[in-house]
């Protein structure tokens, strides 16, 4: 057996860059420091089946095909259609989609990321308000309020509270006991059981809060005695001890994000934590859920200018969520065909989508068998990044870490795949 | 007057881009010449005679075109987009950003139209006489500078985030608006005839808003003045009984003003 160390967990956003990996003939077979979800990755859990040869359906059934007839017939799907939808990108690493980009400009496709469907709110609120962001690092070594908003990183992120707000820090020597926790959710969670606050405000309500909230932090009265289910007084003492930190982060998630008001709820307080800065050293942090999400977020920016939801159909990169996002083209029924890599539409989109994904042809490329690969006319199965192939991932709060190749594998690599798919679309782009 | 009919043959399934449908790009132009302008089939480029059967008599300048869109355009977006002159007949309903950017001249449908109506607007009047869906009148993503002129009015109901960013010009809303109305506006005048779900000028900094109907649920940035009686806005005088608000103190130094017509209203009125 051999140990493998400082391996980057191929899973959250949190992207723990400690684990060490035991190998045996080439397989992992168990992890040390990972946490349970990191772990069942690193070493396939149980049930999970995974495709080794590319696959092409044929009156209703899968027959193996060769790589290089899957890339000859994906890139005649995408070059064929007049609204295709390339979707998912966020388990895979920055250069291949880098090269997805390209495609997308190629085959003028409109281009998309998980985002949309998790964090794209939160992008949105930035373009308006901006971006106080910190390094995780910082967290640890300097926070001492630390306020979860509408996310429960006990189970979602199941490392962050260990790593970054219970652990001891530079100017945080007690670790834990030297910080105050605020959470601020509706439902009673295993995170808010370990709060000093929890502000435990009415459903769809997180806007209403946030607005009292800014109007107490500039010496207003707030004009009802109870707002989002909150008393009055509570709200300006809880606005009290946001002012009275030395270093403040938010952590924020789908609870406020996928709320009533969704973006609008992002960029009021994301206008709170700048507005903090008059008392108290204030940043924030979203709570990224797939490992390289907010990588596709980077890598999408750099190429067009703009982080997710990106058309391509006149040649120029256009962008407008709410009517380029994979959800609006599927509903819409505007696509009239799919790339789906590297996540699950199949297993988290609306029933509206999904019948259009029914209706036209998809193509994913993924390694294991998933409620998108049922829905699939071509499954390319790729090398899994972080594992058998290695690539960069940009964690939660922007910092980019090199994700490794552990095992060897036959399979091609997400890069390779797309840039053989770039090639033939090329070719038959040229001659058409 | 010139008129220049267009008749929709199908509208297919994957949406046609218009931004070319207008009086601007029709001006000068035989009929024949009309058939060959160019609008978008979602990746592809193909002439407006695809799609349409065009004749009537041409016109030489804008000012002087009347366009009828003789039928259902309910998968073709960016009608009228960057209009300065002229007028557009839309018989039946519109599809995204009718009138997006128009500057001046006349946009009429007859029909429902969808998101993004008027977003960026400039001058110029765009009368909707169904419903119309969310941001009415609003910005581009990410631009802190919304329609700042010319008059919407809407007949039927509108979505969310009506008015979003707006920094001058007029919306009359004669149905009811969903939540967020007049979010971050910055001036101009916003008229609600209906009622409103909830955050009516969430984080507005500025202009009037009044709302003639119910209010779902109004926010607690806002400062209570009192009830005011028979109010002006923007030289109008609208008859009736208003509570008047000031705010959203979420935002520093905000001066929009609110005013909720009593009937019906007071539970947003703090004891
Ligand atoms: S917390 Fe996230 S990144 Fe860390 S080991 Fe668990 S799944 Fe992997």
């Amino acid at each position: 057996m051999e140990l493998v160390n400082n391996v980057v967990c191929p899973f959250c956003g949190t992207l723990c860059d400690d684990i060490i990996c035991k190998v045996e003939n080439d397989e992992i077979v168990g992890t040390y420091n990972a946490c349970i979800i990191g772990h069942s990755k690193f070493v396939h859990t149980e049930g999970a089946m995974r495709y080794k040869k590319p696959l092409l359906r044929k009156n209703g059934e899968f027959v193996e095909i060769s790589y290089e007839e899957a890339i000859d017939k994906a890139a005649q799907i995408l070059v064929d259609a007049k609204r295709p939808l390339m979707y998912g990108w966020s388990c895979t690493e920055c250069s291949a989609q880098e090269v997805g980009m390209e495609l997308a400009e190629e085959v003028r496709a409109v281009v998309d990321n998980t985002a949309s469907v998790c964090h794209g709110p939160s992008l949105l609120a930035v373009h308006d308000t901006g971006y106080p962001v910190c390094t995780l690092g910082e967290v640890k070594n300097r926070a001492d309020v630390v306020v979860y908003w509408g996310c429960n990183p006990f189970h979602a992120h199941p490392r962050h509270l260990s790593r970054h707000s219970y652990a001891r820090g530079f100017f945080r020597e007690r670790g834990r006991a030297d910080r105050t926790i605020i959470v601020v959710d509706p439902r009673k969670s295993d995170t808010s059981k370990l709060a000093d606050i929890h502000l435990q405000l009415d459903y769809n309500n997180d806007y209403e809060l946030v607005d009292a909230m800014r109007a107490a932090l500039k010496g207003h009265e707030i004009l009802y005695e109870e707002v989002a289910g909150i008393p009055r007084d509570d709200i300006v003492g809880a606005v009290e001890a946001l002012k009275k930190a030395q270093f403040g982060i938010l952590f924020f998630g789908m609870g406020i994000t996928h709320s009533l008001g969704k973006h609008r709820n992002i960029d009021t307080a994301i206008m709170m934590v700048q507005e903090l800065n008059q008392f108290a050293k204030w940043t924030l942090i979203p709570m990224r859920g797939h490992y390289n999400v907010n990588g596709f977020n980077q890598v999408c920016t750099w190429e067009s200018g703009y982080p997710f939801c990106v058309d391509f159909a006149t040649g120029t990169p256009r962008y407008n969520p709410g009517e380029t996002g994979s959800n609006d083209l599927l509903q819409n029924k505007e696509a009239d065909a799919m790339m789906v890599i590297a996540s699950d539409p199949g297993a988290h989109f609306p029933q509206n989508a999904l019948h259009t994904m029914a209706e036209i042809p998809v193509i994913a490329i993924e390694p294991h068998r998933t409620p998108t690969t049922e829905m699939a006319n071509l499954i390319i199965p790729p090398a899994i990044v972080g594992m058998e192939a290695e690539g960069t991932a940009y964690r939660m709060d922007g910092v980019p870490l090199r994700m490794k190749k552990v095992v060897e594998s036959d399979l091609l690599s997400d890069k390779e795949i797309l840039e053989k798919i770039l090639e033939k679309a090329q070719e038959l782009k040229a001659s058409k | 007057m010139s008129e220049i009919i267009l008749t929709p043959k199908e509208q297919p399934q994957v949406p046609l881009e218009a931004p070319n449908i207008k009086p601007d790009v029709f001006a000068g132009k035989t009929i024949d010449e009309i058939k060959e302008v160019e609008i978008n089939y979602g990746n592809d480029t193909v002439k407006l005679s695809d799609f349409f059967d065009v004749e009537g008599t041409p016109g030489e300048t804008a000012g002087e075109i009347k366009i009828i869109i003789d039928g259902d355009v309910s998968n073709t977006k960016r009608i009228g987009q960057q209009m300065t002159a002229g007028e557009i007949l839309v018989k039946g309903n519109v599809s995204m950003y009718v009138g997006l950017e128009m500057e001046g001249g006349k946009i009429t449908v007859q029909g429902d139209a969808t998101v993004w109506a008027g977003q960026n607007m400039r001058g110029g009047e765009l009368e909707i006489m169904g419903d119309a869906g969310d941001y009415v009148g609003s910005s581009y993503r990410g631009d802190w500078r919304g329609m700042n002129g010319g008059l919407i009015t809407i007949h039927g109901d509108v979505g969310y985030e009506i008015a979003e960013y707006m920094g001058g010009g007029k919306i009359v809303v004669k149905g009811n608006a969903d939540h967020m109305p007049g979010v971050h506006m910055s001036n101009g005048v916003l008229i609600i005839e209906g009622n409103v779900t909830s955050r009516t000028g969430g984080e507005m900094s500025g202009g009037t808003i009044v709302v003639k109907g119910v209010i779902g649920q109004f926010l607690a940035g806002f400062k209570y003045w009192g009830v005011e009686k028979n109010i002006q806005v923007d030289g109008e005088d609208i008859p009736g009984v208003f509570y008047k608000f000031t705010g959203d103190n979420a935002i520093k130094g905000a001066n929009g003003t609110v005013y909720v017509a009593v009937a019906g209203n007071k539970h947003v009125a703090p004891e």
